[in-house]
């Protein structure tokens, strides 16, 4: 028998890749193209999915080519993707009705703060695990039914329909209007025991559940692919950190990771129950195979990390690629006194205040784009201790390592930074493109190409590992004048900000 | 002009004249074109070819700028920005050979350690990255040398160091390897640098063809080597990740 493969397309927030995968976990073909992040205004963040569609079929089609692959030995496609950005489009034409709203935009963040409605942004948390935060896309589909004219109606009568980028892409491919329970979850309008979208969610956010696709479990087999994969079953979907916990192999409860990205996300399998966080933590779905119970998560979500590398090169213009930010950073030894905290959008966990912007703090004559450049890569690994030590209280036990993935993996000086200020050893796995490789665990289990969790497991392999170097007193200094620049971001945002 | 070194002035008129319109010149119209004797033009082009800068076409006896020239301030790709083009393609590398995986850059006549992945076996080590190597016994080092010859004449001066019994230490032989390594598009290391250890590498070009890094393998000899010579499937996916990060830096149009 010819060899078989699994094709997995990341549609991510800085860009859409597809890689195929053979039976043994390696990447055979990769093709990756970014799309534009379109900011009409500070704090709005918006992309055209037309763009994003041709750039999924280009970079599907380009990985066969690239490695000479006939549809015929790829077996299953599975999709995983950035999480609560949200598209509506027209149920007839398939035209995107509005530019899609992007998880970092905060354009809801009124609309978020008049939800709370007095009880404040903890109130729908028991129902869906979720404080109220610009970030989810239940008030995004609000935001532009009140806001695009006619919008509203053609809701009610489903002649609009909603979807995170998993829904945007199985509409195209198979011509289904979907959703994966980790994707819902991400909404504020899905009910965390139920898995079912809630009655109640949905009247006081005030979307219509017409417009709503249908949940299904992540892996089955939703349809068949059109286009450039005609004939392949698409067989799972994932918010993109789910996947990555799944290609991280972390089935049992306890297993956590963190993906290093655009954004990070540390998350942590609870096992078949929600657990409610009382430390800033999202309560989350991990997964759910099949008509398995779903398996549930407790998710540290810190918005800008590559985010700030990228900013830092196309704003700033002071490297020419994110890949310089470790040369210039390593020009210096320490940070010289400064810290940056890249509120952009707010700060996330643990803290999620909304009324927070980025702050560069500890300024001096003396500091250089050296020193500004450790600050970056520092915000990322400080960023984290706070993820983890809120993730140490919820679970009652502590992280002993920390699994972690992402393209930002390749940046030995963050690494090491994470393993000097978290205080435990820092451990990549052989594959660091850990979504695209959970989408296609999923999908080839779905499909029968692989037996179970055990032969993933098998398959999970250390790459590199970090360990702590940095003196306690140092450490905690650092942590301590952290937290200061933290406190200097809050209360910033005014009623008269736009 | 009062302060400066005349035959390096005369010497940067003749690359000058030489990046002109007319690419290839003889002495004779060097000298004319300088007002300078044929003797003193003579005399700078022969030390401008021995350091690189300038290449005598074989059939004309004329001069043109030479290949280390062109390269200059050219062949140097960030090690940063190498070890994020080639992460997928290392991991893929040691996956699929179960050896580690290291990339190195030439760095001051050695081989820095730009990334490594670690035997994917999950056993105990230790990240090497920042790490300098000999180049002369390492098949890194090999590949990154026979692709700049004049980095490979200053190895070769500073004194080739014994590692093993098997360590090439003579100039003649250190040439003769690196002009196979060329012709190849391969090196290997045979238990030169440590006893028991094989390495094998290739280089990874950039969209000029210019060899920017070299991507290898290395392991016991027991598993690297069959029958005294290097497995061939081994060479073949150590070549095929080489080729696919120099296709990434866009080296291979296709």
């Amino acid at each position: 028998m010819s060899e078989r493969y699994i094709a997995s397309v990341d549609q991510g927030t800085a860009s859409s890749r597809c890689l195929v995968f053979d039976r043994r976990a390696r990447v055979v073909a990769v093709s990756q193209v970014e799309h534009e992040h379109i900011f009409p205004r500070p704090g709005l963040v918006e992309h055209d999915p037309e763009e994003i569609w041709r750039n999924v079929e280009h970079v599907v089609a380009d990985a066969l080519a690239s490695a000479q692959l006939p549809v015929s030995d790829i077996v299953a496609l599975g999709i995983t993707n950035q999480r609560e950005t949200t598209v509506l489009w027209d149920a007839k034409t398939g035209e995107p009705v509005h530019n899609a709203l992007n998880w970092a935009d905060t354009r809801t963040d009124h609309l978020v703060r008049e939800l709370g409605d007095g009880l404040g942004p903890d109130r729908f948390r028991e129902r869906c695990g979720l404080p109220l935060a610009t970030y989810f896309s239940g008030p995004k589909i609000r935001w532009l039914l009140d806001n695009v004219a006619g919008l509203a109606e053609r809701a009610e009568a489903g002649d609009v329909l909603f979807g995170t980028m998993d829904s945007w892409l199985i509409w195209r491919l198979c011509g289904r209007h979907i959703t994966d329970v980790t994707n819902a979850g991400r909404t504020m309008l899905m009910n965390l025991e139920t898995l079912d979208w809630d009655d109640v969610l949905l009247d006081a956010i005030g979307v219509p559940r017409a417009m709503l696709p249908e949940i299904r479990p992540s892996m089955e087999v939703y349809g068949e692919a059109g286009g450039a994969l005609a004939g392949v079953p698409v067989a799972a979907a994932l918010g993109d950190q789910h996947a990555a916990m799944f290609g991280q192999t972390c089935f049992e409860p306890g297993d956590a990771k963190c993906t290093y990205g655009t954004g990070s996300f540390l998350l942590m399998n609870t096992g078949d129950q929600p657990v409610a966080s009382g430390n800033g933590l999202l309560t989350t779905v991990g997964y759910k195979i099949g008509d398995e119970p779903a398996t549930y998560a407790l998710e540290g979500s810190i918005a800008v990390t590559g985010a700030l590398v990228q900013w830092f090169r196309d704003k700033i213009g002071l490297i020419g690629s994110a890949s310089e930010i470790e040369t210039l950073a390593r020009t210096v030894d320490n940070n010289g006194g400064c810290y940056v905290v890249p509120a952009f959008s707010g700060l996330f966990a643990p803290h999620w205040r909304s009324d927070a912007r980025g702050v560069i703090a500890g300024l001096t004559g003396y500091i250089t784009k050296g020193h500004l450049a450790r600050a970056v890569l520092e915000a990322t690994a400080w960023q984290t201790r706070e993820v983890v030590e809120a993730m140490n209280s919820d679970a009652g036990v502590e992280l002993t390592s920390l699994k972690v993935d992402g393209g930002m993996t390749a940046n030995n000086l963050l690494m090491q930074s994470l393993a000097d200020v978290l205080d435990v050893p820092v451990v990549r796995p052989i594959v660091a493109e850990t979504p695209s490789l959970g989408a296609a665990y999923a999908a080839g289990l779905a499909v029968g190409f692989w037996s179970g969790p055990d032969e993933l497991r098998a398959q999970w392999h250390k790459a590199a590992e970090w360990l702590p170097a940095m003196e306690q007193a140092v450490r905690d200094k650092g942590y301590r004048k952290w937290r200061k620049a933290v406190a200097r971001t809050v209360d910033w945002v005014d009623e008269d900000d736009d | 002009m009062p302060g400066t070194i005349q035959s390096i002035e005369r010497a940067a008129a003749i690359l000058r004249l030489l990046s002109g319109r007319n690419r290839r010149l003889g002495v004779a119209q060097l000298a004319g074109e300088l007002e300078l004797p044929k003797g003193t033009v003579h005399g700078i082009l022969r030390t401008l070819t021995v350091v690189g800068f300038v290449e005598q076409d074989e059939e004309t006896g004329k001069y043109q700028l030479g290949a280390a020239l062109l390269h200059m301030g050219s062949s140097y790709l960030d090690g940063n920005e190498l070890r994020t083009r080639a992460l997928n393609w290392s991991d893929s590398l040691a996956a699929r050979s179960g050896e580690s995986v290291r990339i190195g850059t030439l760095h001051e006549g050695k081989v820095l350690v730009v990334h490594h992945v670690f035997r994917p076996d999950d056993s105990r080590q230790a990240l090497e990255v920042g790490g300098l190597v000999p180049a002369h016994a390492t098949a890194m080092g090999k590949v990154l040398l026979a692709a700049h010859r004049y980095a490979a004449r200053e190895v070769a001066a500073a004194g080739l160091a014994r590692f093993t019994p098997r360590t090439i230490t003579g100039t003649d032989e250190l040439d003769a390897e690196l002009a196979a390594v060329l012709e190849r598009g391969w090196a290997a290391d045979a238990e030169e640098l440590v006893v028991g250890e094989v390495s094998l590498a290739a280089p990874i070009d950039d969209r000029r063809g210019v060899t920017v890094g070299a991507i290898g393998i290395s392991g016991p000899v027991e598993r690297l080597m069959e029958n005294g010579t290097p497995r061939s499937d081994l060479v073949s996916y150590v070549r095929e990740a080489a080729r696919a990060v120099s296709r990434d830096l866009g080296a291979i149009p296709w």
